[in-house]
């Protein structure tokens, strides 16, 4: 249950969820949503259209978040200059294109049946997905993965580590979230491969 | 960045000299990705293909060395290019700087 396979037919890529994993899917995506809108690059609301639309401004500093300063890593990292200035023309577009993924993700759930609270037992999502779509998921479990890490402080062959943890410990926990979310992504990966 | 357009060059003499020189003016840049603990080694290679249209055998090899030296240099050109990469790479969520070709 939950890993993504080819269908041969359709050559769509499949995958259903229990009520609860895809809950699970969306309130991430929804999180990642949220923070990805949070900060400075979103164009402030109460500035007049005209206004906005002659302002080029993006960031030009390095986020503070430790995920965000990992989903728009310094691109020169030996010249503050230039880091600044791609900087500025790429991360809102960045930003922009990461949510627009996650919230695909959402979109697709809520498309597929899954409610806007989630009460019924025993509910199964099937989700359809067409290359693009599939592709876009692909890329967006990677920024979900990207934020759980960070916040998690995962590292090279820490498995161990993860394992020691106590099973009630929230970090073990959110931990088998990140660890599904990679099985899941690994199957993705091997589905739109095929 | 960008190299001049050839167009005071006589046609048969100096045609290869110019278009060296364009070469050599216009790809002194490269992407590096770098190795993260998170992304999955079939993700990498997947993106490698994709975006850059690697065959899977040049792809692996990149992801290989991205995973064992550290880093790998994944694509060449101009400045330009070389930061839509990089820009591209960090759309996928690959770990991707620019920098001229050492």
């Amino acid at each position: 249950m939950g890993a993504f396979t080819r269908h041969r037919r359709s050559q769509r890529v499949i995958a259903n969820f229990t009520g609860f994993e895809a809950d699970l899917l969306r309130s991430l995506a929804s999180q990642l949503v949220e923070l990805l809108r949070n900060e400075s690059a979103v164009p402030r609301e109460d500035q007049d259209p005209f206004e906005a639309m002659m302002d080029f401004s993006g960031p030009t500093s390095e986020p503070e978040d430790p995920v965000l300063a990992r989903l728009f890593p310094t691109a020169y990292p030996g010249d503050e200059e230039a880091a600044s200035e791609f900087r500025r023309f790429t991360e809102g577009a960045l930003r922009d294109g990461k949510a627009a993924a996650a919230c695909t993700v959402i979109d697709t759930l809520e498309e597929a049946g899954l409610p806007e609270q989630l009460s019924e037992d025993g509910l199964m999502i099937d989700v359809e997905l067409d290359e693009p779509t599939a592709e876009t998921w692909l890329r967006s479990f990677t920024d979900v993965r990207l934020a759980l890490a960070s916040r998690l402080g995962v590292e090279e062959d820490d498995d161990d580590y993860w394992l020691s943890l106590p099973d009630d410990d929230p970090r073990a926990q959110a931990h088998d979230i990140y660890a599904w979310v990679g099985y899941l992504q690994e199957t993705l990966v091997d589905a739109l491969s095929r | 960045m960008s190299a001049a357009s050839p167009v005071e060059v006589e046609p048969d003499t100096d045609k290869d000299l110019a278009h060296d020189e364009m070469t050599v003016l216009a790809t002194p840049w490269v992407t590096i990705v770098w190795n993260d603990p998170v992304n999955l080694m079939s993700y990498v290679t997947y993106v490698f293909q994709k975006h850059f249209g690697y065959d899977k055998l040049k792809a692996e090899k990149l992801m290989m060395e991205v995973h064992e030296d550290g880093r790998s240099v994944v694509s060449t050109g101009s400045r330009e290019e070389m930061e839509r990469d990089v820009q591209a790479m960090h759309e996928y969520g690959l770990w991707a700087t620019l920098q001229k070709s050492e």
